[in-house]
């Protein structure tokens, strides 16, 4: 063997040697800084603690892009859910005067709230763009009250890390991280193009995340829940049979 | 360089058993760092492309601007069946839904060839691998002679054995669209379809989310017909050969025939 093979092999050697422990490292600063996604598991977690990681350095305070009135979609186009049953339609009938979005887990003073107390919280009205993972996208404008708020006003405790946030429907729950919660774009909206939200779009309450893909803004949300540790819900990957459990990731920014 | 050593006549003039230690001293045909990024590129794009396609089932229908789904008129729709019931495809059928994994397996394999192409774009602006390899002379960009080069081309005519050690004119350009074009265009209109990253890398400039998205799409069609032709050529040139000089970087076997 020439001494130039010799040199490359030395050199390949000690390349893979500090990827590899630079790898090990970059896994161990994740975890320490809670940058490890729930469905960090299986092949595809590497690429997607990847995402996660460089999302958060990245990404943590920048703005979604808003829009101009002008920019406002004529023809939204409301993604179909799956049914939705009687003890909705009870609700619909009364004009969703009796809906209620429960807050719990780990904050000082667990609430209830009504559609009009929310609407008497400091609202945020922003244009925003809604994009699908399909591809498709459309522009409306969004009023709701930041989750921030919620967050604030129900005393989260410092050591909450995740909000899960469940639908009527008992399939659609979700849960995104600290930071995309108390981003100031982060709403629980009950408005949409200066009307009470249409049922098809996910009225009278849904989760609007700007900075996430259409199937992170569940309908129809009943209930927040503040916690440290999504292993407790559902099968652990941080979002329902609509989510992680149907193989689709828990991060959504991309 | 390449005239130092002739493959050809080492590997006639040797006996087999001076042949492993002469052909261990020539300067492969092909570096490592090369053949290793080809590789890992071409495996991360056909997982790119299949999964990608896999996405565009989803919602074959292309807009141009920022906004664009079924109720708006597209700007073209590619005439497949879909697998979400929602899209009219005129199919009586829809697909099963496969975007979970796709969308996993899109975004690894994104990780890797932009790691790959980072580590390829440095290596061959210090390495010298662009000077050397990639910039064509200045006297082959000559009309005349690129349109030499472009008959050849299109003649089918079977390169000459020099070219075995070097790439010509065409290639060199081909290949330099391909690195600095299409591959940080694919990119940046892929991050541009990010909704955490479209403040970093705008849409805008571009025509919008979806003129993105449509921007995306053609750029893969052009990667498609580079890929066709780059193997196309490989054939032309000599399958095994050229293959060998990608996997093992040896070009010391005598001409394959016809």
């Amino acid at each position: 063997m020439n001494k130039l093979s010799r040199r490359q092999i030395i050199t390949t050697g000690l390349a893979a040697t500090a990827a590899a422990s630079g790898l090990a490292v970059a896994g161990k600063l994740a975890g320490r800084y809670g940058l490890i996604p729930p469905d960090s598991g299986g092949i595809y977690g590497p690429g997607e603690t990847l995402t996660y990681v460089a999302q958060r350095v990245l990404t943590r305070h920048t703005l979604a892009r808003e829009f101009s009135q002008s920019q406002i979609s004529n023809d939204p186009f409301a993604n179909p859910v799956d049914p939705l049953g009687e003890e909705f339609q009870r609700f619909q009938s009364g004009a969703f005067v009796d809906w209620r979005l429960a807050v719990d887990g780990m904050i000082a003073r667990p609430a209830f709230f009504s559609v009009a107390e929310l609407k008497s919280f400091p609202a945020r009205t922003q244009i925003t763009m809604i994009g699908c993972e399909e591809g498709w996208t459309y522009i409306a404008e969004w009023t709701g009250v930041p989750l921030s708020h919620i967050l604030e006003l129900v005393g989260t405790l410092p050591q909450a890390r995740y909000v899960v946030y469940r639908s009527i429907q008992p399939e659609a729950w979700d849960s995104i991280d600290m930071a995309e919660a108390l981003h100031p774009q982060t709403l629980v909206s009950y408005g949409m193009n200066g009307v009470d939200l249409p049922v098809p779009f996910g009225g009278p309450l849904r989760m609007r995340i700007p900075r996430q893909l259409g199937y992170k803004n569940v309908k129809y949300i009943t209930r927040l829940t503040i916690t440290d540790n999504l292993k407790q819900f559902g099968k652990g990957l941080g979002s329902g049979e609509l989510g992680a459990e149907d193989g689709y990731a828990w991060y959504a920014g991309i | 360089m390449r005239l130092e050593f002739d493959g050809y006549s080492v590997h006639s003039a040797c006996t087999i058993g001076t042949l492993s230690r002469m052909t261990e001293t020539i300067r492969p045909r092909h570096s490592l760092f090369v053949r290793v990024t080809h590789w890992l590129t071409v495996l991360s794009f056909l997982s790119l492309l299949v999964t990608g396609v896999e996405i565009i089932i989803s919602h074959p229908r292309f807009y141009w601007g920022e906004t664009g789904n079924v109720n708006t008129r597209p700007l073209f729709t590619i005439p497949i069946p879909s697998s979400r019931s929602s899209v009219p495809t005129g199919y009586g059928y829809v697909l099963p839904d496969q975007n979970g994994w796709s969308r996993y397996l899109h975004f690894q394999s994104a990780w890797i060839v932009a790691g790959t192409g980072l580590l390829y774009v440095a290596f061959g602006f210090f390495g010298g691998h662009f000077r050397r390899n990639l910039l064509p002379a200045r006297s082959d960009l000559s009309p005349k002679r690129l349109g030499i080069s472009i008959a050849h081309h299109l003649r089918f005519e079977r390169p000459s054995s020099e070219e075995a050690w070097s790439y010509n004119v065409l290639q060199r350009l081909t290949y330099l669209v391909v690195i600095f074009l299409c591959f940080p265009l694919i990119i940046w209109t892929g991050l541009a379809m990010s909704p955490a990253f479209e403040s970093l890398v705008p849409a805008t400039v571009l025509g919008g989310h979806q003129s993105a998205r449509t921007i995306h799409f053609f750029m893969t069609g052009f990667l498609v017909v580079f890929l066709l032709l780059h193997v196309l050529m490989v054939v032309l040139a000599g399958f095994r050969n050229r293959m060998r000089a990608m996997i093992s970087g040896r070009v010391t076997e005598p001409q394959e025939r016809v």
